[in-house]
């Protein structure tokens, strides 16, 4: 039992910067933007987010920066393919690309370097609930703040006005912008919201799963966030399943090897990526579910008056 | 107030104007960097663009980086050009050059004229059977190519690992992750005699030949063109989509597979897990920079496969990190999309002063 419980709570962390960078990119794509650079702007955040917090000494300095380093990168995507109307597919690799570079070049200086990370803060009454307190009560802050970003996004899609607008506008940008829709604007936001996260997923990593700084240490979670998005089919609540899902399996191989399982660690490593190409698999198969989830103006660029 | 205005007709002087425009944006970034550093910025570019070609040694140094980019390239500006984005060449290089150290050492007591042309094969082979799950993927089961491919990425690359941790293993490497080092049988021969350069580079310009004639003198290519630019235009014209993608990925999946077995049989010669610097990664930006175009791809993988050499030039010349090498290549892309802009869209004044009446009724829409 007390084992289940450490890799359920286990599983809880793995996903969390799942959620994140998730969290940020269904918003993007909702308002049909698609940003495939989610891998750069999170190796930003990691690498912004350690530094800032190595030299400052303080923990939300190191988050703080993360968030901005985000944005920062979000923005010239969203220069690129929002203003620019290029081909969102060839912006977002570039966006990888240059944040993977500009990230190992950054970050040359702090590889080899440590800090304390986020510790674990039990919430008082809650983590005293069996099983579940101790599975998500009893996690370091930033599990929380992804729980509160979960419910936001959730609610502002649901209820909010702001909400409406935004999945008007990754319908039908056309219409959307005859009703007086500031649709460029919208869509600006929608992306900057996606690398704040992202930067945030990213110092996640860096300062609380593993607090420390090495080249590409997303190691394709923002890939793999991007299939969470589909597998999600653009719900939230599809998609905080399939984080702690896609968690699990990243976990599974610690989980075997400690229970005494002989097997090697590179097969093992590969399980993440084959669950996404299941899931893909298993989403994707039959076209017709797919079109009707997804944002119908989802990465084609609009100009207005074009 | 700057407006931007689509262009009645796409600029074609825009098309290959920009990626010079892209490339002396990034020397004049490089430059302020290297201020920003505290280096002499001038001695840096040097050693970065200049010293690492002034002499043999050095230009066959890049001939060397210029093959798995160049063939890895010639693949991808296939599936490109009808807009089917394999970003799956890091993973067909790393299986072509998984599959061929299995056969290499497999062969390594034999000799014979057949042996190399089988090691070769086989990592053709490999790469394709890696580029083929993504077709089938595609194909037949709707999934979209980025994710597929840039997950068999990752598998592909823990696949490698598994195998120089294990069935591969050196008994003899005090422990080290790798393969024996391949018989003599199983090398490429050198292309000039006293340098490593070999018959990888050959390939590499045979295979952007290949790409020239398939795009301007084969209908295949015809047909991949039409798919790329308008894909219903495609189904009403009867081709079919469903085998133009498979062509496209299976020459992707040999070309970077053959890339792949290169770099075993040539200048490594045997299998470690540092085989790539990420050669699949930066045929990326090759393509685009090369305008999907036989010799612009040619040009663009010379360019970028200097970038890998100036990287290593400055580590140890002026102590830079070598990621200096990743942060030129995407700023070069970086700016090779924001030129881009410019050939379908230009800059104009918004003519507000002048004519303030009707301005604002045709601006309108633009401000709603």
């Amino acid at each position: 039992m007390e084992l289940i419980i450490n890799v359920l709570a286990a599983t809880v962390v793995a996903g969390t910067p799942l959620l994140l960078v998730a969290l940020g990119e269904l918003i993007c794509e909702r308002s049909g933007v698609l940003n495939l650079g989610q891998e750069g702007m999170m190796l930003m955040g990691a690498v912004a987010g350690f530094a800032a917090a190595l030299s400052s000494g303080s923990l939300l300095v190191g988050v703080a920066a993360a968030i901005v380093a985000g944005i920062g990168m979000s923005l010239l995507f969203a220069f690129m393919a929002v203003t620019l109307a290029a081909n969102q597919y060839a912006a977002g690799l570039a966006l990888t690309i240059f944040g993977t570079g500009l990230s190992a070049f950054l970050g040359a200086g702090f590889v080899g370097s440590s800090i304390d990370g986020f510790s674990r803060v039990a919430i008082p009454l809650l983590s005293d609930i069996p099983v579940l307190g101790r599975v998500f009560f009893d996690q370091d802050p930033l599990v929380y703040v992804s729980f509160v970003a979960f419910a936001g996004v959730a609610l502002f899609l649901r209820y909010s006005r702001g909400g409406l607008l935004l999945r008007a506008i990754g319908e039908d940008p056309e219409a959307a912008n005859a009703n007086g829709l500031q649709v460029l604007l919208v869509r600006y936001l929608a992306v900057a919201f996606g690398g704040g996260m992202a930067g945030l997923a990213g110092a996640y990593l860096s300062l609380a799963y593993t607090p420390l700084w090495t080249e590409n240490m997303t190691a394709g979670r923002g890939w793999i966030a991007l299939a969470l998005v589909v597998f999600a089919t653009w719900r939230p609540e599809r998609l905080i399943l399939g984080a702690y899902l896609f968690g699990a399996a990243s976990i599974l191989h610690l989980v075997l090897q400690g229970m005494g399982w002989k097997s090697s660690t590179e097969l093992l490593a590969m399980l993440p990526y084959l669950v996404t190409i299941l899931m893909l698999v298993l989403l994707s198969w039959n076209p017709a579910r797919t079109r009707l989830n997804t944002p119908l103006s989802l990465g084609q660029p609009y100009r207005p008056g074009s | 107030m700057l407006l931007l205005e689509r262009r009645p007709v796409a600029s074609s002087l825009m098309r290959w104007a920009s990626p010079l425009l892209a490339l002396i944006l990034t020397i004049i970034t490089g430059f302020v960097l290297f201020l920003v550093m505290g280096k002499d910025p001038v001695e840096g570019l040097k050693f970065f663009f200049i010293t690492p070609v002034s002499d043999l040694s050095g230009l066959s140094e890049l001939g060397l980086k210029m093959a798995p980019l160049l063939l890895c390239a010639a693949g991808l500006t296939v599936c490109y050009r009808a807009r089917i984005w394999n970003i799956g060449a890091e993973g067909h290089f790393l299986m072509g050059a998984l599959g061929a150290s299995v056969m290499a050492v497999q062969l390594s007591a034999s000799s014979g004229f057949w042996v190399l042309p089988l090691v070769l094969l086989t990592g053709v082979l490999a790469g394709m059977l890696w580029a083929a799950i993504a077709a089938g993927l595609k194909t037949h089961l709707h999934c979209n190519e980025i994710l597929t491919t840039i997950m068999l990425n990752y598998i592909a690359l823990n696949l490698l690992l598994f195998t120089v941790h294990g069935p591969l293993k050196d008994p003899f490497g005090f422990g080290f992750p790798q393969s024996v080092m391949f018989a003599d049988s199983t090398l490429l021969p050198a292309l000039i005699p006293g340098t490593r350069l070999h018959l990888g580079l050959a390939f590499g310009l045979l295979a952007a030949v290949a790409v020239w004639v398939l795009f301007a003198r084969s209908f295949i290519g015809f047909q991949l063109n039409v798919v790329g630019q308008d894909h219903r235009a495609a189904a009403f014209a009867g081709f079919s989509v469903r085998r133009l993608t498979w062509f496209a990925f299976l020459v992707g999946g040999a070309t970077a597979g053959l890339a792949g077995a290169s770099e075993v049989t040539g200048p490594i010669g045997q299998l470690v897990p540092q085989v790539s610097p990420g050669y699949g990664y930066t045929a990326i930006i090759v393509v685009f920079l090369g305008r999907m175009d036989a010799l612009g791809i040619v040009a663009a993988s010379a360019l970028l496969a200097l970038t890998f050499i100036g990287g290593e030039m400055l580590q140890i010349a002026m102590h830079m990190p070598k990621a200096v090498t990743g942060l030129f290549q995407g700023l070069l892309l970086f700016y090779l999309l924001t030129c881009d802009a410019f050939i379908h869209y230009r800059i104009r004044r918004k003519k507000t002063a002048l004519q303030p009446l009707s301005a604002a009724v045709t601006t309108a829409p633009q401000e709603a």
